[in-house]
Formats: C-alpha cells, structure tokens, sequence
C-alpha cells in the first residue's frame, strides 16, 4: 500500500462513498473521485501494459494528457474504449477494465516482447512485414492488432447508440479557452466591454491552476460571482475544445453525463456528449501549459509521476500519490508539489535538481528537505512499482540510492499550443524556460497566461488583464474592471534545460506508444531527421495524448542529434483534433435519415399505394418497381405494358427551371448546342448542353410555354449542376441578356402516360379536349385541364411509344397520379418504375446519365448536327477540336449477345477476338428486352459506327463472364417514328 | 470552415456555397481562336498566396460572387458581387 487518501479534496464528497469495478474487483471511492484518483486511494498502481512492450504502467498525469492510464468503461451498451482515467468520473456502480493484457494486468503473457525490445525498435514493422505480399493481410496485420492495441469496443458495435448526441451551434464575440488565473482574469475585464464573452473549461471546475493554491479561492470565488452575474457571458465546463478551424470557427465537445451514470441519462433521452460548433470574432487562448517528463532509464514504471499530478491529486481528492515522494526536477515551480506533500504531512525522501542551488531549493532546505543540487537520477529500480531510485552528481560521480515508492517527474513545461497553431498563430522559442511559447496575430486574437510563456498565477492573472485590454481596443472597446489584490507569485530563479539522462535502460519520451530516445536517434541515422518524419518513423506523439508531456522532449533528443537547438528541429505541426474525439459526438443527431434527408415524390403516397419498391437516385427517392418481388419479371411486365397497352410513370425527378425574360431565346441559344429561339411557342425540342470544353453537360426537353417564356428540363442527376451552370453563364458571360431563373422542380408533380392506348388514356381524364395529332403533334407543349386541374400537357416521349407527359401542381399529385391509374384500367393500364423505363429507353436507344459520363462529345453521340454552324455557344469552339470530334473516339452504339441466353453486365469491357488485352469501350447500360429475346444494351465504343455489323467480346473479369455481342445501330427500333407519331 | 459575407445575404458558413473557380479568366470574345477558349478552359496560374474566385452562393441568393482569398492562410480580404469592382488586395498578382 502506497499512495493513501489522507485529507479532504476541493472535488470529493466524504459523505458520500460509492462503489466500482475494476477488472472485476470491487473498490470503492468518494462522489467525485475520477477513476485514477479512486485507484489511486485504493493503492492500486498498476493500472495498464504498454503498447509495444507490454511493460507495466501505473498513472502519469492527473488530467487529460495521461498518457499511460487508459481504460475501457463498460457499460450494457457496449465498452466506450481508450477513456483517460485521470477525467472519467466515478458513478455508482461503473465498472471499468484496464487495456493491452493478456490473460490479465498482473501476469501479461504479451510482456515477452520487452525481451525482444532490440527487435522492436523504429521501423521494425516496415522492415520486418514486406514478404511476401499476401501475408500482410492475412498472417501479420491480425497478429500485431492482437498483441499491439488499445481498448475494444463492447461486444455490440453496430448497435444503434441508445442516445441522441447532438450538434449545437453557438456564435460569441469572443472565445476564451481555459479558466485559469489568466482567462478569469481575461474574462473579467472583458465582461464590462459589452461583447458576449464565451468561457469554455475542459475541468468539471472552472479555476484551472488556482484550484490548486488555496490562496486564491477568494479570488476564484469573487471572480466566478462576477462572471455568474455579469449578462454577457457564458460558461461552460467539461467542454473540450478539439479543433480551430478557419475564420473563427472552433470545434468543442461538451460532456453532458455529469454525475448520473450513463444508464441513467441514456434513459432520460439526454445527449451524453454534444458537439458544440463556436463561431467567434476573436479568440483568448488561455489553455496553460503542460509540465514535461524527463527521459531517465526505466522512466515508465509505475509510480514514476509528472509532478504537479501529486499536487493536483492531493488538492483536488485529497489523495497522497506516495509514501515517501522523491521530486526530480529542474525547475522551481515543480517545488511546489514537493511543499504541499510536505505540509500535508507526506515525509518527502528527497528533491533531486540539476542545478547547483535555487530559491526553491533554498525553501526546501529551511522546511528540512534533502536536497540533491547539482544532481540527477540515474536510475530507477522496481518492476512493477518504483522500489528506489539512484542519484548522481550531473558529472556522473554516485551520491546515493535512495527507497522510495514514487518518482515525481519535471523537465519544465510546454505551451497547451495546438488551438494557437491551428489558428494561425506562431511558436517562438523561449531560452530562459526551455520551450516554445505561443502567439496569435492579432486579428485572430491573443495567447495569454502560460500558453504565452507567463508561468506562475499572479503573472498570468495579470497577463490575462492586459491581453483582453489589448483585444477590447483592438475591437475599437474599452474594458476596465476594478482591480482586487492577488496573491503573489514566488520568486523563482531560472530553470535549466534537461533533456535526457543516459544510462542503463530504456528512456521513454512517448509512453503511450512506447518510443524511447534511441528510437529518435536511430531515426535520425537512418535519415528521418526532419521533425514530421522523425514523427511518423517513429509514431513519437501519435498516440491519443498527441504527446503533451514528451513532444518536446522527443524534439530536443532530436535536436541533439542533429547538433542543433529545439528552436531549430520545432514541434511537429497538430492537426485537429486535439483530444480523442469519439465519432458519436462528431456526428451528433445526424445518422440516418437525419444525415440524408430522404427527397419524396410529390406523389409518393399514392407509390406507396400501388406498392413500388424505391430506389435511391441523390436525395430522391423514385420508385423503382411497383413489386416487392425482385428480378426482372415485374419489370419487363410493365415495360410490356407500355409496348403493348399503356403504362403510366412518374418523372417528377427530373430538374424543371422556369426562364423568363425578353432575351430567353437567346440565352437558351447561348447554352444549348443547338437552336430555341426559333422555337414555336406550345412546342417543345430536345436539346444538348455542353461544358465550355466541348464535352455533354446534360439533355433534355425545353418548351416554349410563351413569348418569353420557356421551360427546360434536366436529368434528375444533373439538375444541380445544371442550375449552376445556367447562372453562371447568365450571372458572369451574359450579363447583358435580360432572363431570370428560377427552378421549379419541387412546385410540379409530372407524370408520363406511355403506350398504343395513351391518348385514349388521357382522353378519359380530358373528356372535352382535342388530342389529335393535328391539335397535339408530336412535341407540342400546351395549357391542359387534367383531370380538372390546371397543368400542362407536352407530347414527347422516351420510351419510343406514342406518349404524353403531364405536369401539375404537386400539392393535386397523388389526385392527378390516382386518376390517371383509373382512367386506364380498362385499358390494361399498369405504373412503371425506374428499371422499366430504363428498359424501353435502351431499347429506343435514348441516352441518360450513364452515356452522359462527362467525357462524351456531341460527336460520340452521334449528335454532331445539333451543333449550330451560327452564332456563339458554350461549348462551340472546343467542340470542334480534332480531339473531339475523331473517329477514333468511343461512340454510342447499340449491342447484344450472339447467344439470347446469355446476359449483359454493365461496365462489361469490349475486346476483339484477335487482340483482348486492348479495351475498345465498355457496356454502359443494358436490360433484357420487350421487344427481342435476350439482352440488350448500349456501349461506349472506339471506332464504334465503323464497327456496327461486327462481332466483340464482352467481358466482366470481375465476374468471370465473357459473351459474344454483335455491334448494332442504337436506333435499331422503330427508326422512323412512326409509333411516337402515331 | 470559411465564414463568407455574402453582399445579399450576411455572413454565411461555407458549406452553403459552391467554389467555382478562378474569377481572373474571362471569356473570351466569339471571335477569338481555339487557343484561346484552351487558355480560358485550362490554364491557370494556382497562386501561392492571394486568388480572385468565383464563389456561388448555392444554398442561399444564388448568386455568383467575387471572392479575394489567400490560398495558405484562407485569409478572405474582399466580397463582391458580379459587378463589383473589387480593389486587390497589395501583394496580389495581377494579370
């Protein structure tokens, strides 16, 4: 038994004792204990095995840049892995497991690879895995997860989280991160500026570093009161800030399950975390700075401790973290811990500092502390628990070897600084404290307090008073606040830089992943001796602590290396997001439907009706098939139907947009290939857009509904990018034409009406109108009363069938679709889906999205006299190149198997007999047809018109299918037109 | 996540526009040679630092706006309509 509570914490309840788990033993804890805090009290040390190594680890740190003490939380719906111990709070009843053993913490099978350490050294498993290929997958990748890895989700991943997360959006005048002494102060100047000030804490309290010196509660107090009062601002605790974006945008994640267990929020319905997207003018970069670790040998065992941990766990919870602390440090602020143990009545064994006396060290001798000057630890002894450790003089000479249970560590600190990085801001090295602090322009903000280089209370209060004076007048405000007496910091003198102490035993600077000093070296040699390759050589800084108390440790070990000063090698840059981040949190509410809004149909009860099966088409969702039964027999039943009866259809999808103007003819004559202005108002024409590079936008029907007056219709899957185009091109090329768009293609509900018996149809819907070709040719487009509503009536057609479609308002959707169905039941009427119409428009050789892929010319269409020889067109002059218009392109053409039996795939390739490793095009579209037996389908192919008559291959390697074709004219049925103009 | 002020509708999160490219290329002429419709199509100078482009305000007035931005620091110097005339920013290239 070592570390003990001895004393009442700021944060735990002594009245109230609750019970946990871990790795099956009951233990118990105080309300407000964090795991490693209870652990901790319960004189547990051994807490997890290391990545790589698997050697035995207790807990480093007290917050959330542990990088040792991770744990699994278990819970009914699954295991939240990779949870720091040092910031999980203990509910009743939690049960939680350590990480990486096997078969358990105490006897870790695994731990044999610290035998092999010299083989596991940086780049072991580049070097190691290369052969042969097919073992990667199969042999090693599955092994090394086994034996290197962290926790597991529960035994139930794919179940649906049982709550809603969710994603808020906040928008401040200012940000402040952090709550110690310099964002209070910040923020209590600021609160009279009359900006809205938003005060984000990742702790449970807001106080940072002065919820560690009982000489500042009254400040801290008074300070919060004023805040609390003040109507501008905000403060949120438990609020992690992940991620600075661009222009002012900050990711934070707000853990909302505070005290209740998760069971018990889950069953309220309540988000246990929520994403919080924080939009702010400027920033105030608090966020403090993190105490560094020393790379001595053996510096991983359990009880080795970062040293202000033993003075956040003895104030916070009231928790001595060992018997008789030894404090190793070069630097007087880490004295600190060593004089609160002291004072607590904790006999500390001795304090170890490289430098040859100090104001801290002179402190330390009047309490009647030992003090090693001029010394350093060479040495720790003990396995799974420190026993002792061995100190010599800096120069090397033995002093003594000392028993002690704990280790407290201290190299100095680094600036919190990846928000500032990611923000714009800049690192500068600081000679008198040994590491980079960071800076912000000042449009984007300011760094203040320890993230600034200012290091002690009373210098960061005052430091976060000035800075948000700076900010206030920078924003053209002034902010007084009236000023309270502060505790003063002591006098300290200067740290000095130490690095590593070379010796016996492996000296970690990543304890997380298991990366020690002479990884970073080797590094180097082998040629990674720039900073981000030395990184991602050695996965120094990649674990889930991103490195907060080793990254610069690595850096300067580096820095040795190469000879030169850490302000030469840097830190390696930190990209979002700063802190674990669980993927619940980043999607919020937004899975499913909520993350993919589903598009309906006007009438998309009535297909719910007739019973269609829906298929996804971008957001929309359009009916498929009118059968649950799958295959191609509901299918080709309906597109016989519209061969041989009728068939009615919806085409809602497609983008309709409205274009209006004086100049309409002539700005559609400027985007399409071919001519509008000529155009008859109540017609329609088919026409072909092109990109300025001479390739196919889009198709579609436009018609002339008047004067100035026109509707164009887009490919359902263009429409977007059709809508785009078009105002660009007015917006930006044509801005001299008087048009105006406007896209209505959710205000129309359109249906088709295809077949021998399709005017009869209608006819019954439209008892009083004339629907003879010569009232309603071919491509007229005219007003209609439908049903008796008022809509449109164009005769065009896709199928090849004589055919109408008709548009309505949406909201008489399912009336008109309901009507149009009972007006042709006697006539053997049946709805066709997507797949049907699919197959009449292959069958008629019609193209869509498939055969518009992009990269097809009015040439490969076989539309090259679309092309208008007058007059200016997007499109016009690189349509004409060589490029785009030869021969040996791939050009549409039509195919199918020699043999009826056998299928076609799409994206089948083509091959000639004599030569089948050249590709001559591939298999666009294709269905079994209606109109002939077997397959069918259209192709992209080179040389394609020249080869019409000839037999290919078609071939699917993916399938293992290869069929003969013969190459055929796409217009191979009813070429004339006849039954169109019937 | 670039914030964008939009002239029409305020300042709005990026995600309601579409980038549509370089606003430094303009048509050419109906007259002018395949050469030149290549150049307009294809060639563009991808400047390290500050770019004029075109921004389409998709999800909200749907207009095409002129947008000077630096290409590292995502810096947003100036927005403008299609027929502002917008005042480079110094430093930035000209053609």
């Amino acid at each position: 038994m070592t570390a003990r509570r001895i004393t009442t914490g700021l944060l735990t309840d002594p009245s109230r004792t609750i019970e946990f788990e871990f790795d099956g033993r009951r233990l118990s804890a105080l309300a407000g204990d964090t795991v490693a805090s209870a652990l901790l009290a319960n004189g547990v040390r051994l807490v997890g095995r290391s990545f790589k190594y698997h050697r035995p680890r207790g807990i480093v740190t007290a917050g959330p840049e542990e990088p040792c003490a991770l744990i699994d939380v278990l819970g009914a719906s699954g295991a939240l892995p990779n949870r720091r111990a040092t910031t999980v709070r203990i509910t009743a009843g939690m049960r939680v497991s350590s990480q990486n053993r096997w078969p358990s913490l105490g006897l870790d099978l695994l731990a044999i690879n610290g035998l092999f350490a010299p083989l596991f050294s940086a780049g072991f498993y580049y070097k190691t895995f290369m052969r042969p290929a097919w073992a990667w997958e199969r042999l090693f990748e599955p092994a090394i997860r086994r034996a290197a890895g962290l926790g597991k989700l529960g035994d139930a991943p794919d179940a649906p989280p049982k709550t809603g997360d969710e994603i808020l959006h906040d928008h401040t005048d200012v940000l402040i991160i952090g709550t110690g002494a310099a964002g209070l102060a910040a923020a209590r100047r600021l609160a009279s500026s009359g900006l809205r000030i938003m005060l984000v804490e990742r702790d449970v309290e807001a106080g940072g570093g002065t919820l560690l010196d009982p000489r500042w509660q009254a400040w801290r107090t008074q300070t919060l009161g004023e805040l609390a009062a003040a109507p501008r601002v905000r403060l949120l605790t438990r609020t992690q800030v992940i991620a600075a974006h661009d222009h002012g945008v900050f990711s934070a994640v707000e853990t909302c399950a505070a005290g209740a267990s998760d069971a018990a929020h889950d069953a309220e319905g309540l988000p246990r975390e929520r994403l919080r997207v924080i939009r702010a003018q400027r920033v105030l970069l608090a966020t403090g700075a993190n105490e560094r670790w020393i790379a001595c040998p053996d510096n991983d065992r359990p009880g080795v401790m970062i040293a202000g941990a033993a003075l956040a766990f003895l104030r916070r919870y009231g928790v001595a973290v060992g018997e008789r602390p030894v404090l190793f440090t070069n630097n007087d602020w880490a004295y600190e811990s060593a004089f609160a143990l002291h004072e607590a009545g904790v006999p500390i064994g001795a304090i170890v500092d490289p430098r040859p006396s100090s104001n801290a060290a002179s402190r330390a001798l009047a309490l009647g502390i030992v003090v090693y000057s001029g010394s350093v630890v060479t040495a720790i002894e003990g396995r799974r628990a420190v026993r002792a450790v061995r100190i010599a003089s800096v120069d090397g000479a033995p002093r003594a070897t000392l028993d002690t249970d704990c280790l407290l560590l201290s190299g100095g600190f680094q600036a919190e600084s990846a928000l500032a990085t990611q923000a714009g801001g800049s690192l500068q090295w600081r000679e008198d404290l040994a590491s980079f602090a960071a800076a912000l322009p000042d449009s984007r903000g300011v760094v203040t307090g320890a993230a600034a280089g200012g290091y002690g209370l009373f210098a960061a209060a005052q430091d976060g008073d000035a800075a948000a004076e700076r900010l206030a007048s920078g924003l053209g405000l002034s902010a007084s606040a009236e000023s309270i007496a502060l505790p003063d910091d002591p006098e300290t003198s200067p740290l000095k830089a130490l690095w590593e102490v070379a010796g016996h035993g492996k000296c970690f600077v990543d304890l997380q992943h298991d990366v020690t000093t002479d990884d970073l070296r080797q590094a180097h040699r082998e040629g990674y001796t720039h900073i981000e390759h030395a990184k991602r050589y050695t996965t120094h800084g990649m674990a889930t602590d991103q490195g907060r108390i080793g990254g610069l440790l690595g850096a300067a070990v580096l820095a040795a290396a190469r000879g030169q000063s850490p302000s030469e090698v840097g830190l390696p840059t930190p990209r979002p997001y700063i802190h674990p981040t669980s993927f619940a949190a980043l999607t919020g509410g937004e899975i499913g439907a909520h993350l993919r809004p589903e598009r309906r149909f006007p009438a998309h009860a009535s297909h719910v009706a007739c019973g269609a099966t829906f298929v996804p088409s971008g957001l929309w969702q359009r009916p498929l098939v009118y059968s649950a039964v799958a295959g191609w027999d509901p299918v080709l039943r309906e597109a016989r139907a519209v061969r041989e009866t009728v068939g009615v259809g919806d085409a809602s999808s497609l983008g309709k947009i409205d274009v209006q103007g004086a100049d309409a003819g002539r700005f559609l004559d400027f985007v399409y290939a071919n001519r509008f202005s000529t155009l008859a108002v109540g017609k329609a024409r088919y026409g072909i857009m092109l990109r300025e590079d001479g390739c196919l936008l889009d198709d579609g029907t436009t018609s002339r509904l008047g004067e100035r007056h026109f509707l164009l219709t887009t490919t359902t899957a263009n429409h977007t990018a059709v809508l785009e185009h078009l105002e660009f091109q007015l917006q930006v090329n044509r801005s001299d034409l008087d048009v105006v768009l406007t896209d209505v293609t959710d205000q129309w509900a359109q249906f088709s009406i295809a077949g021998p018996r399709a005017r009869q149809l209608l006819q019954t819907v439209m008892p009083d109108a004339d629907l003879s070709s010569a009232a309603v040719p071919f491509m007229a487009a005219l007003p209609a009363r439908i049903a008796g509503v008022r809509g449109r009536l164009f005769r065009i057609s896709f199928s090849g069938e004589l055919a109408y479609e008709v548009a309505v308002p949406r909201d008489q959707a399912d009336a008109v679709w309901t009507a149009l169905l009972e007006a042709g039941r006697p006539l053997g009427a049946l709805p066709y889906g997507v797949d049907a119409l699919n197959t009449l428009r292959i069958e008629k050789g019609h193209i869509t999205t498939a055969e518009l892929d992009g990269n097809t010319t009015a040439h490969d269409l076989g539309f090259e006299r679309m092309l208008k020889t007058e007059g200016d067109f997007v499109g016009r002059v690189l349509a004409q190149r060589p490029g785009s218009t030869s021969m040996q392109r791939r050009q549409l053409v039509a195919l199918r198997p020699t043999d009826s039996a056998a299928r076609l795939i799409a994206g089948m390739i083509l091959v000639d007999r004599s030569a089948p490793r050249t590709n001559l095009g591939d298999v666009t579209s294709c269905t079994p047809s209606v109109l002939v037996d077997g397959w069918i389908g259209l192709a992209l192919l080179a040389d394609g018109r020249r080869r019409i008559g000839s037999r290919l291959l078609a071939v699917s390697p993916l399938h293992g299918e290869s069929v003969e074709v013969e190459i055929t004219t796409p217009h191979w049925f009813d070429p004339e037109n006849t039954r169109v103009r019937a | 996540m670039l914030r964008i002020d939009c002239p029409h509708c305020g300042t709005r999160d990026e995600v309601e526009f579409r980038y549509r490219g370089d606003a430094g290329v303009r048509r050419p002429a109906a007259a002018a040679d395949t050469a030149a419709f290549v150049a307009y199509v294809y060639e563009r100078t991808n400047p390290r630092g500050w770019h004029h482009e075109w921004w389409y305000h998709a999800a909200g007035c749907r207009q095409f706006l002129q947008v000077w931005r630096h290409t590292v620091t995502h810096e947003i110097h100036a927005v403008g309509t299609v027929a502002a005339v917008l005042t480079p920013p110094p430093g930035a290239a000209t053609p």
